[in-house]
């Protein structure tokens, strides 16, 4: 079984999805079971990611590879390391948490909502794992189907808009990515990562291909000025669809740049962290300002995201900063670990508050905030976990929010202080946007008849909100054990970004 | 013998225990399960915090100074959990449980009605929990959590009457004014980082001579001293905690929350956090001389133009809120000038004197049916006796009245201020001298308001009303019945209230008296707190120190006991023989006291730049940027320009066989004609 465990995450719940569907409509309680039984046993399996992976050498590990498409060379090629580690890991553990948080909010063809969310986990698992750019292009497109089914089908009523929005964004940005993968294939002959990241290119070759990946990636992340399909895609999307593109998919730009940018154009990306951390920085100010006027719920919580993820793109490119500029390799590290570790936080944070929105849309089918006031007053339970990931949403400590968030500050600092003054910038803006958000979703007085009606959290959503929340609050107090599972791949990619191309 | 950590982390977690039990089994333990088990985790707490300080002081325990885990690890740079446990750590740890613990008693009576009762006593439990985890940090991490962590039930604590609109908008202003501090205080810590590569204090302090001559590239051309950025960066932190001008917005409205926190946190504990970090921080201050002359300046604006507010309140909670950001300047003009531990020692009498008017003045509003204006009290002297002498204790020792714990705490910052030749200690020094006239001004005019005079209130027994005890009155009825009239009398309230009022008003009576001499001029702190040898102004005056008998004999003779002598005797003309002249003084000085009583309109201006202002550019940016730039232009605009190629390239695909072949016929000539070309 271990070796062939990458194949078994990814295989594993893409077939589980065959008998659900076979389940039909008729029976939805046991396609129900049937899909958690398979999300459970993928966890389960992921699980043994952890003893089997190494820690201490941090190379890729538990590899598979096999002839794919001969005349091309092609292969089918996984492994992975930390990173992959903790991200397929995130993953598996959301993939549990969407299921049950769909249960019996989905009553229209469940069966075919499950499946569509068991094809997108194993195709998710895919894009950290593999290690052929070919074949992780094939993922990276493939997930866009599941996802534009999932919206397109159980979506808003502007559904058409945002699904065409999202899928010819996102397929636009990859498709320059195409062209720079077959440029690369027809210089190394080869899609093979490891390869790749050791070919000679010249600083103009480098940056074309520099911007063919920023164009893909920035759009997955999503960065300014390319984020708008974000909060069009999540208001239009069911809730689970929310949790899925929030907590895992946005994860695939930060980790495209990881796997792409850095190891094969490092001087290029160096040439150009400027201009990734400007529009990092942009993403927490300007993005801020845009979240604090949202009269959408989840249009706020949407931007929220952008402007948090505006911190991975800091943290991975300010690396380069540090270690180019000034040598500076603990920093970089740091600044490095802090843009994981908020992939992972913001993986839970934002899935947990996304499913929060999902609670209360259950209740009153609005999302507006002015729609609500008071809520808790009648759903006291449901405010506790609210306040909870609000305060996580803001970067308090003790919570995963923090931790981050706190180290690409700090490495930001050794950069440069100015750019470590706007990335601080967020401990306003973003309390100010969240807690005026709470401000006037629960406090006040119940402020009309349908809030009046509500009811408090029942114990399926509590697993739900009780399951983000046992996760934000280890991470904050304890993410020693996160980082140093981290820790190896990152020394190593920080190594990687000393390396001179030409 | 050296502290245990199980102690340690006993005194830390009793709290925590007690905080999730009252808050997830609320329901199940009841109300007097909820009351028990925090009061049960404070006794715990606050007696092993006692054993702690005996150990230190008197027990010949060593400095404790151990991490408990490692937080995370990333090449050289370490965060870890743990306390550093020295004198300074050991008296904050006893102010803190001690004041904790007779808040959590007086809560008893005064939330005896309230629907949030288990739920109270939860927060003010993590309340204690998150102070000693600031207080007993050992690193920046982990005060940064303990920082923002009080912050947190700041929040919620204010904010704790969620229905009110003022509570609400109260609690939202006091965290975001906060985060303005932290966003200093942030950036603070990674100035430290980078400057000495650590984020332990011991490694940091040790390694701190090394800042000499270091400079931070500002621009290219500007580059500050690094010592300053710093201690500026971290003070800024402290601004927002401690409420200095001009952050200190937030703290008049915390008044919203219940008065057993507005004691705890709004006076004596968290408040005082960022004079606790900066005398913690002492060895990186004695560094900058500069960064010491901007806290210098900034607590002696504070100290006096806070207090001068205070003296044309109507709130007898605010009054006492003004009355804490005048004295909390006080603390910041003594960081200012050095005197670190004269700073702690005013931080510590104050925190028992204060923390007994505000649960005086909650005593006040139990008796009053929740009536905070003190335009309709008045005589209450004869009703409730405990609270009117216990307050006039917490009075004088405010007012630093000699042989007061105050007098020995205010009158020593005041000459450290005056034996200083630091930058701006002249101002200072006027500052804190007239502050003393403010002070005793704004208290006096409180007392006599409230306890002494005419009755300015009505009561009308209501016999068709059941409720037989005086605290029937929901809070979320307070203003909706005529004021001045009460349906019972006042009564003294009931002794789980009063019995807290007298156990703080011993030590503010009697604690500066025993404990002037070692604190401030013995050198109690002994390492704690860092004064370099030019700056020692307590020094200076620790030599001319013969005893607090003798330093309480001398004060009658000083300035500021004079000052309070001329408020004293002007109060009590106006408020208890002629009590037209205040209005009479109030039309004669109207525009001063507009300005007073619009707080110089800093609030106004703060709502209409910050909040107002930051909707408006989040608009232009969304409405500007995302919707039409992004949107309208790039993507849309891209959509309908491929719209107008497509429909352009549409018209050759016509359908009509002759276009074609015309087309093709055309395409022939070209090719056969580039062909010839080319062959030539």
């Amino acid at each position: 079984m271990f070796n062939h465990l990458l194949s078994l995450l990814i295989w594993l719940p893409v077939a589980g999805a065959v008998p659900v569907l076979l389940a039909g409509s008729d029976r939805p309680n046991l396609a129900r079971w049937l899909s958690l039984l398979v999300a459970i046993l993928t966890f389960a399996v992921s699980l043994f990611l952890i003893p089997q992976y190494n820690g201490d050498t941090g190379g890729m590990q538990l590899a598979e590879s096999h002839v794919w498409i001969a005349a091309l060379n092609v292969h089918y090629a996984l492994a992975v390391d930390g990173i992959s580690v903790a991200l397929i890991l995130l993953t598996t553990f959301v993939g549990i948490l969407v299921i049950i948080g769909a249960w019996e909010v989905i009553q229209d063809k469940p069966h075919q909502y499950m499946a569509a969310m068991l094809v997108l986990e194993g195709l998710m698992i895919g894009v950290f794992c593999a290690t052929d750019a070919l074949l992780f292009y094939v993922f990276f497109e493939a997930m866009l189907i599941p996802m534009f089914i999932l919206i397109g089908i159980w979506g808003g009523p502007r559904r058409v808009y945002a699904t065409l929005k999202f899928f010819i964004y996102t397929f636009m940005g990859s498709i320059f990515m195409l062209i720079g993968l077959i440029y690369l294939y027809l210089k190394a002959g080869t899609f093979d990562l490891h390869t790749l990241a050791t070919l000679p290119l010249t600083l103009q070759e480098q940056s074309w291909l520099f911007f063919a990946f920023l164009i893909a990636f920035a759009v997955k992340v999503p960065m300014v000025p390319v984020h708008t399909w974000l909060p069009d895609a999540h208001v239009e999307a069911p809730t689970g669809g929310s949790v899925v593109l929030a907590a895992v998919m946005l994860k695939i730009g930060g980790y495209g740049f990881l796997r792409f940018s850095l190891p094969i154009v490092p001087d290029a990306s160096a040439h150009f962290a400027w201009l990734v951390i400007l529009l990092s920085l942009i993403a927490v100010v300007y993005i801020g300002y845009v979240a604090l006027v949202q009269e959408d719920m989840k249009k706020l919580v949407a931007y929220s995201s952008v402007a948090h993820m505006g911190f991975v793109t800091l943290g991975i490119f300010i690396a380069f900063m540090l270690v180019r500029e000034q040598g500076n390799t603990d920093a970089a590290r740091l600044g490095m670990q802090g843009a994981m570790v908020q992939m992972i936080s913001h993986g839970f944070v934002s899935g947990a508050m996304f499913s929060c929105i999902g609670v209360l849309y259950d209740r009153m089918h609005t999302r507006l905030i002015k729609d609500y006031g008071g809520v808790i007053n009648v759903m006291p339970w449901f405010g506790f976990f609210y306040v909870l990931f609000a305060m996580a949403n803001c970067g308090l400590p003790g919570t995963s929010g923090f931790v981050g968030e706190f180290m690409v500050i700090l490495a930001s600092f050794s950069a440069n202080p100015w750019i470590a003054l706007f990335a601080a910038f967020t401990l306003i803006i973003g309390a100010a946007y969240t807690l005026w958000l709470v401000k006037r979703v629960l406090w006040g007085e119940v402020t009309n008849s349908h809030v009046a009606e509500m009811k408090d959290i029942n114990g399926r959503e509590t697993l739900v909100l009780g399951a983000f929340a046992a996760l934000v609050l280890i991470i904050g107090v304890w993410p020693e054990p996160l980082t140093h599972l981290m820790d190896s791949s990152v020394t190593q990619l920080v190594q990687l970004l000393a390396i001179h191309k030409v | 013998m050296e502290l245990s950590s199980s102690i340690l982390l006993t005194i830390a977690l009793a709290p925590l225990v007690g905080c999730l039990l009252a808050g997830f089994l609320g329901k199940q333990i009841g109300r007097v399960g909820a009351h028990s088990v925090t009061i049960l985790g404070l006794l715990i707490s606050c007696g092993l915090s006692f054993y702690v300080l005996y150990q230190i002081t008197a027990g010949g325990a060593p400095v404790y100074n151990h991490n408990l885990y490692t937080w995370f690890e990333i090449g050289k740079y370490t965060a870890s959990v743990g306390f550093l446990i020295d004198r300074l750590t050991a008296m904050m740890m006893v102010v803190v449980t001690f004041v904790s613990l007779l808040v959590h008693v007086y809560t008893i009576g005064y939330m005896a009605d309230d629907d949030g009762y288990q739920r109270f006593f939860s927060y003010i439990s993590l309340f204690t929990f998150s102070m000693l985890m600031l207080v007993m940090s050992n690193n920046f991490v982990q005060l940064f959590f303990g920082w923002e962590a009080v912050g947190l039930v700041s929040y919620l604590l204010i904010g704790f009457w969620y229905k009110r609109p003022t509570a609400i908008f109260a609690n939202l202003k006091a965290f975001l004014v906060n985060r303005v501090g932290d966003f200093g205080f942030l950036l603070g810590i990674g100035a430290i980082l980078y400057f000495l590569g650590t984020l332990d204090y011991a490694t940091a302090f040790a390694a701190a001579p090394t800042l000499a001559g270091k400079t931070l590239a500002i621009t290219q051309n500007v580059h500050w001293d690094a010592a300053t950025v710093i201690c500026i960066l971290l003070f800024i932190g402290a601004m927002g905690k401690s409420a200095q001008v001009p952050l200190h917005v937030w703290l008049p409205d915390s008044m919203e929350g219940p008065t057993p926190i507005s004691a705890l946190i709004h006076a004596a504990t968290m408040v005082t956090a960022g004079i606790f970090m900066v005398a913690r921080m002492s060895p990186l201050y004695e560094l900058s001389e500069s960064a010491l002359s901007f806290v210098l300046v900034i607590g002696a604006t504070g100290a006096l133009f806070t207090g001068l507010i205070g003296i044309v309140q109507n709130d007898i909670k605010r009054v006492v809120a003004y009355s804490t950001l005048s004295q909390l300047g006080y603390m910041t003009v003594a960081l200012g000038v050095s005197a670190y531990a004269g700073a702690v020692f005013h931080l510590m009498t104050h925190a028992f004197f204060k923390a007994l008017l505000f649960l005086g003045a909650g005593s006040v509003i139990i008796a009053m049916h929740h009536e905070q204006d003190m335009r309709y009290m008045g005589g209450l002297r004869k009703y409730m006796p405990i609270t009117w002498i216990t307050m006039w204790v917490g009075s004088l020792a405010l007012c630093g009245v000699p042989f007061f714990s105050g007098f020995y705490s205010k009158d020593s910052i005041i000459d450290a201020v005056h034996e200083s030749h630091r930058w701006g200690s002249g101002y200072a020094y006027f500052c804190v001298v007239v502050g003393a006239f403010v002070t005793a001004t704004y208290t006096f005019r409180q007392m006599y308001m409230t306890f002494h005079g005419k009755e300015r209130f009505k009561v009308v027994e209501h016999h068709g009303h059941h409720d037989a005890h005086g605290h029937d009155d929901h809070h979320d009825d307070h203003g909706h019945h005529e004021p001045g009239v009460l349906h019972h009398a006042p009564k003294e309230s009931p002794w789980v209230v009063t019995l807290p009022l007298i156990l703080l008003a011993i030590p503010s009576l009697l604690v500066g008296f025993f404990t002037v001499q070692p604190m401030l001029f013995g050198n109690w702190f002994g390492g704690a707190v860092h004064v370099s040898e030019a700056n020692n102004v307590l020094g200076e005056i620790g030599k001319e120190f013969d005893g607090s008998l003798a330093m309480a004999l001398h004060g009658f003779a000083q300035l500021p006991f004079i000052l309070v002598l001329v408020a004293f005797l002007i109060t009590t003309y106006i408020y208890l023989f002629n009590p037209s002249v205040a209005d009479k003084i109030k039309t004669a000085l109207k525009p001063i006291w507009v300005i007073l009583d619009r707080k110089y309109w800093v609030d106004n201006i703060y709502f209409a730049v910050f909040a107002r202002g930051g909707v408006a550019l989040g608009r232009m940016f969304w409405k500007g940027g995302d919707a039409a730039v992004i949107d309208g232009v790039l993507i849309d605009g891209s959509a309908s320009t491929i719209q107008r190629i497509a429909s352009g390239v549409r018209r050759l695909q016509s359908g009509y066989l002759y276009h074609y072949a015309f087309a093709m016929i055309l395409g022939l000539i070209l090719l056969m004609g580039g062909y010839l070309l080319v062959r030539q």
